[in-house]
C-alpha cells in the first residue's frame, strides 16, 4: 500500500560559499504522513524549495514514481503531482473562497466567461470530501475566514488538482488549538485518501499527533530518520540539538 | 477529552448548502451584512436621497424632467474616465495622466475631422477620427504601463510626469489658434441628439427583458448544479424592481428632449466593464492583483501583464470621456482636460466606493459617484452659489464618501470580517 513515489538520492544545494543541503536522501510514500524537523537553518525550507522547483538543487537526483525527473521550475512540480502549501497561505483575501480555490485555472464556459456554477460545485466537492469544518458558504470572502478555515482552504486548493504530493509547511504556526487540532485532523484524512503528506513544524507534539515517519535535519544534513511510533521526543529532540552529522543513523522499518 | 470533542464537531458541522434559501432567510442575511458594515451601495443611494432633497426644498427646478436630463449630459464625461479608474484603483494604482490623456484624444481627434483646408486636405470620416485617437491614447496607457512594469516605478510618479507631458502634447497640437470646432454631425451628436420616445421605450423593453432572462437563467443553471439559488420572491422584486426603475428613467427623460444618446452609451459601458470585472478570468485576475500581488503570482497569473493592460483600459476610456466632452462643447480648446476633470473621475470612483487600496470596488461606483459629483455641481449651479463654495461642498462630499467607507470597513473588523 505506502509505495515510495517521490525519491531525492544525495540532493545538495550551495547557495556561493554556503552548502546549505548536502547530500539529503529521503523517500515520501504515498498514504504516509512524513515530518520534517530541525533548528532554524536546518535546510527545511532550502529542501522544500529544491523540491518545488523554486531553488532547484545544485546535485543529486529525484526520482518520482521510479522515474528521474527534473524539477527546474514551480511549474515542474505541479505538472508532476506536488503541491506546496507555503506559511503565508498565498490567498486572495478580497476574493471569495471559490475564486480562490481555482485561481490562476478557471473554468470557463466561453473563453470570456467564468463559469461560477460549476466552479462552485466542483468546490463544495472538495471541501466536502475533505469534511473541512465550519464554513458557512464558499461565496464569502476570504477574509471573513478564520485562520484554521484559511489554511484548510489553501490546503483544498492543493489537494483539488489531483496532486499526489502535498508539502506543508508549518501549517500551524499561527493557529489557536482548538483550529491546530483542525488541521491535523485535515492532514490526516489526506494521508488516509492516499496522499504523500510531508509536513515541517516546529511543534513536535503535533508532529507526534500525525506523522508516521520523522526525519531530523541539522545544519543542512540528515541526522536522522524515525518512526513516529518507535521513538520519542526526546530521542528527536536530541537529534535535532546535537545529532551527529557525519553518520547517519537511520532506524529503518518496513 | 476536549480535542475528542472538537473532533466530533469538525465531523458533524459541514458546510451549509443545498436547499434553496427561503426569502426570509435571504432578507435576514442581507440585513446582517449591511449590520457588520458590508454596505454595498445603500450609503450612496441614501447620500443622492439627501442631495436630491436639500436641493429641492432650495430650487424646485432640481428635481424637473428637463434638469434630469441635464444631469446626464454633465455627468457623462467623469463617468466614462471613471470607468477606467476603477481598474487602476482595483490594482491599488492610480493613474493621474487621464485628464490631458482625454484632451489628446478629442484634440487628435477634432484635428483630424478637421482636415487642412489651407493645404487642400480633406477632413477624416468621423469613425476613423475615433478610431485613431482612440489607438493613439491606447499607445499611451501601453507606454506608461510598459514604464511602470518594467522599471518598477510607482504609478503615481510615472502618470504624474504624463499630466505634464500630455497637457504639453496638447497644446502643441492645438497651436495658434487656441480652439478646434468640431463640425461633424455624428460627432457632436454623442452629446446632443436625444432618443425619440419610441426609441427609448423600445431600448428600455430590451433591457428589462434581458435583465429578466440573464437572473432567470441563472437561477435555472445553479439549479441544475443544485447549488443555492436566490429565493423566487426576491427575484421577482429585483426583476419588478429594475424594470419600474428603467420605465421611471425613460417616462422622465421622454417629458423633456428624451433620453440622451450619450446616456445609452454610459450604461453600455457600465454593462460591458461590469461583465468583464465580475465574470471573466481578466477581470477576476485584476482583482487578484490588488488584493495580494504575490498570490495572484505564484497562481500563474501575468502580474506584469494585467497592469499594463489595465494602464491602457485606464487610457482608451479616458479618451471616450474626452471625446465625449468635446462633443458636448462641440470643439476643443487649450483648457481641455484641465480644471478639476482628473480629480473629478478618481473622486467619482472613490465615492462610489471603491478602494484607493485595490481589490475592493465595482464598476458601478463609478456612475453612481459620478452622479453624486454631478447633482451637486448642478444643485450648487442652480443655487447660483459661487465657486469657492462650490469648491468647498464638492471636497465635502468626497470627505463624507470616504468617513463611510472608514466606519464601515472598522465596524467590518470589529465583526471579525476584514
Amino acid at each position: 500500500m505506502k509505495k515510495t513515489i517521490l525519491k531525492l538520492e544525495g540532493v545538495s544545494k550551495r547557495f556561493g560559499v554556503v552548502q546549505a543541503l548536502s547530500h539529503i536522501n529521503l523517500e515520501v510514500r504515498t498514504g504516509e504522513v512524513m515530518a520534517l524537523v530541525g533548528d532554524n537553518g536546518a535546510g527545511k525550507s532550502t529542501l522544500i524549495k529544491g523540491i518545488a522547483g523554486i531553488h532547484p538543487f545544485s546535485k543529486g537526483k529525484i526520482y518520482y514514481k521510479g522515474q528521474p525527473v527534473k524539477i527546474n521550475r514551480p511549474r515542474d512540480s505541479s505538472a508532476l503531482g506536488i503541491e506546496v502549501v507555503y506559511q503565508d497561505l498565498a490567498l486572495a483575501d478580497n476574493l471569495d473562497v471559490v475564486a480562490n480555490m481555482f485561481l490562476g485555472r478557471e473554468m470557463v464556459q466561453t473563453p470570456w466567461r467564468i463559469d461560477e456554477a460549476s466552479m462552485e460545485k466542483a468546490c463544495l466537492a472538495t471541501l466536502e470530501a475533505l469534511s473541512v469544518m465550519t464554513i458557512h458558504s464558499v461565496r464569502q470572502p476570504v477574509a471573513t475566514l478564520s485562520g484554521g478555515q484559511r489554511q484548510a482552504i489553501a490546503v483544498a486548493k492543493a489537494v483539488m488538482w489531483n496532486s499526489e504530493v502535498v508539502i506543508l509547511d508549518e501549517p500551524t504556526a499561527a493557529l489557536g488549538v482548538a483550529q491546530t487540532h483542525q488541521v491535523l485532523e485535515l492532514i490526516k484524512r489526506l494521508a488516509d485518501k492516499g496522499l504523500a503528506i510531508v509536513l515541517i513544524s516546529h511543534n513536535l507534539q503535533n508532529i507526534f499527533e500525525v506523522a508516521n515517519r520523522i526525519v531530523v535535519l541539522r545544519l543542512g544534513q540528515k541526522v536522522g530518520e524515525y518512526i513516529a511510533a518507535e521513538t520519542s521526543q526526546q530521542e528527536v529532540i536530541q537529534a535535532i540539538t546535537t545529532g551527529r552529522i557525519p553518520r547517519m543513523t537511520v532506524q529503518n522499518g518496513n | 477529552m476536549v480535542t475528542k470533542e472538537i473532533a466530533q464537531e469538525t465531523e458533524n458541522v459541514h458546510i451549509e448548502k443545498q436547499g434553496s434559501q427561503t426569502s426570509g432567510e435571504y432578507i435576514v442575511s442581507y440585513i446582517h451584512r449591511v449590520k457588520t458594515g458590508d454596505l454595498g451601495s445603500l450609503p450612496i443611494i441614501l447620500g443622492l436621497i439627501a442631495i436630491a432633497i436639500v436641493f429641492q426644498s432650495q430650487n424646485e427646478n432640481f428635481l424637473t424632467a428637463r434638469n434630469f436630463v441635464n444631469l446626464i449630459v454633465q455627468m457623462a464625461g467623469i463617468t466614462t474616465i471613471a470607468y477606467g479608474v476603477v481598474f487602476v484603483l482595483l490594482l491599488g494604482e492610480i493613474d493621474l495622466s487621464i485628464g490631458y490623456v482625454s484632451a489628446v484624444a478629442a484634440v487628435i481627434m477634432a484635428l483630424l475631422l478637421k482636415g487642412d483646408p489651407a493645404s487642400n486636405v480633406a477632413g477624416w470620416h468621423w469613425f476613423p477620427a475615433v478610431g485613431a485617437a482612440l489607438l493613439s491614447v491606447a499607445i499611451i496607457g501601453l507606454l506608461q504601463g510598459l514604464i511602470i512594469t518594467n522599471f518598477e516605478i510607482p504609478s503615481f510618479v510615472v502618470t504624474l510626469s504624463g499630466l505634464l507631458a500630455w497637457n504639453g502634447v496638447v497644446l502643441i497640437l492645438i497651436g495658434g489658434s487656441g480652439t478646434v470646432i468640431i463640425q461633424d454631425v455624428v460627432i457632436i451628436g454623442i452629446a446632443n441628439y436625444f432618443l425619440p420616445s419610441t426609441v427609448g421605450w423600445a431600448i428600455g423593453s430590451v433591457a428589462i427583458l434581458s435583465y429578466a432572462i440573464i437572473k432567470i437563467q441563472t437561477n435555472f443553471s445553479r439549479k441544475s448544479q443544485r447549488l443555492p439559488i436566490t429565493p423566487t420572491p426576491i427575484l421577482s422584486v429585483q426583476i419588478v424592481g429594475f424594470a419600474l426603475m428603467v420605465s421611471t428613467a425613460i417616462y422622465i427623460c421622454n417629458q423633456d428632449r428624451g433620453i440622451p444618446l450619450v446616456g445609452i452609451i454610459l450604461l453600455t459601458f457600465l454593462v460591458g466593464f461590469t461583465f468583464l470585472a465580475v465574470r471573466t478570468p481578466f477581470g477576476r485576475y485584476v482583482y487578484a492583483v490588488g488584493g495580494n500581488k504575490e498570490a495572484a503570482r505564484r497562481a500563474g497569473i501575468s502580474v506584469q501583464r494585467i497592469r499594463v493592460i489595465v494602464f491602457m483600459i485606464s487610457s482608451v476610456m479616458a479618451g471616450c470621456g474626452g471625446i465625449i466632452l468635446a462633443s458636448r462643447l462641440r470643439s476643443v480648446d487649450t483648457g481641455a482636460g484641465g480644471g478639476n476633470l482628473l480629480l473629478n473621475s478618481i473622486a467619482a470612483a472613490v465615492i462610489g466606493g471603491t478602494s484607493l487600496f485595490g481589490g475592493s470596488g465595482r464598476v458601478s461606483s463609478a456612475l453612481l459617484g459620478a452622479l453624486v459629483i454631478a447633482s451637486v455641481e448642478n444643485g450648487m449651479n442652480l443655487l447660483g452659489l459661487s465657486s469657492g463654495i462650490k469648491f468647498v461642498i464638492t471636497g465635502f462630499v468626497l470627505l463624507m464618501a470616504v468617513l463611510v467607507d472608514a466606519i464601515s470597513r472598522r465596524s467590518r473588523n470589529q465583526s471579525g470580517l476584514a
